[in-house]
């Protein structure tokens, strides 16, 4: 079955921010645990081939997730994500950052403000991401540790490779 | 290639610069006439266009005596390429969290 689910990715170069809005098919409190506890960010949050795995989950103002994202190698790179304010089921501020496997955070690599809001549409969940960097060299960044962590190039190969099929 | 990229970003991360490019997106302007457009100094607005040029996001045009500016329209869509590889990082996820709420709603 196929559906159209809202999907927006919105880059303001002006501003540093990223905001994306996807929907899903579940309930608010449902799509809410997906995004905030750790046995259930282990089964998405990393995207394909990587895989994610969490060391410590501590979802309160002030606290933190530390994971990594593993790549088919077994390369771990570590993340973490620090709880501002929560306010359950709408929404949540962190502040993400690359760290090793310690949590000691790196300090050479951007830091990034997170604003995640959570919603109902039609019976469906709302999910609002707005990413703040502190320059558009940040967000370059980021994306080329993507590329570094094989998230892209992976994909890339994988659209190569449904276009041999297609045709 | 990853400093080239990253100075294009670090270019483009500035309002002056910015709004230059908007308007050399239109049409092919001159140092002088840009100038108009702003608060600064000509040499502010000449050192803004030797950093476009240096990332190539602008080019020179000579004609005549003047030289005009005028926007590389291939930069641009490389630095969109980018966020679009981006996109999909973040497309790749979220269909995993679709079929993890699929799964879940199925026990």
């Amino acid at each position: 079955m196929k559906h159209n689910l809202q999907f927006d990715f919105i880059t303001d170069k002006a501003k540093n921010t990223l905001t994306i809005r996807r929907e899903f098919l579940a309930d608010q409190q449902l799509v809410w645990d997906c995004y905030t506890k750790s046995e259930l960010l282990n089964q998405w949050f990393a995207p394909k081939p990587l895989t994610t795995k969490t060391k410590s989950m501590d979802f309160r103002e002030g606290g933190h997730w530390h994971y990594a994202m593993i790549d088919p190698n077994g390369t771990e790179y570590w993340g973490l994500t620090e709880y501002l304010k929560i306010e359950p089921i709408d929404f949540y501020t962190a502040l993400d950052a690359f760290t090793n496997a310690e949590r000691e955070i790196n300090k050479d690599l951007p830091r990034a403000e997170w604003l995640v809001t959570f919603s109902e549409k039609d019976g469906n969940a709302l999910v609002e991401t707005v990413v703040t960097y502190k320059s558009l060299a940040d967000l370059e960044t980021v994306i080329q540790m993507g590329m570094e962590q094989g998230m892209i190039s992976t994909l890339e190969k994988l659209d190569e490779l449904l276009l041999t099929i297609k045709k | 290639m990853n400093s080239m990229r990253r100075d294009i970003f670090q270019a483009i991360a500035d309002p002056t610069r910015r709004a230059i490019i908007a308007l050399v997106a239109v049409h092919a302007m001159t140092p002088s006439a840009l100038a108009e457009h702003f608060d600064t100094t000509r040499q502010g607005i000449s050192k803004h266009l030797k950093i476009l040029t240096e990332c190539q996001l602008v080019k020179q045009e000579h004609q005549g005596r003047e030289i005009y500016y005028q926007l590389e329209i291939d930069k641009m869509k490389e630095i969109d390429n980018w966020l679009e590889q981006f996109r999909k990082i973040w497309e790749t996820r979220f269909q995993q969290l679709d079929d993890l709420l699929l799964t879940i709603k199925k026990k």
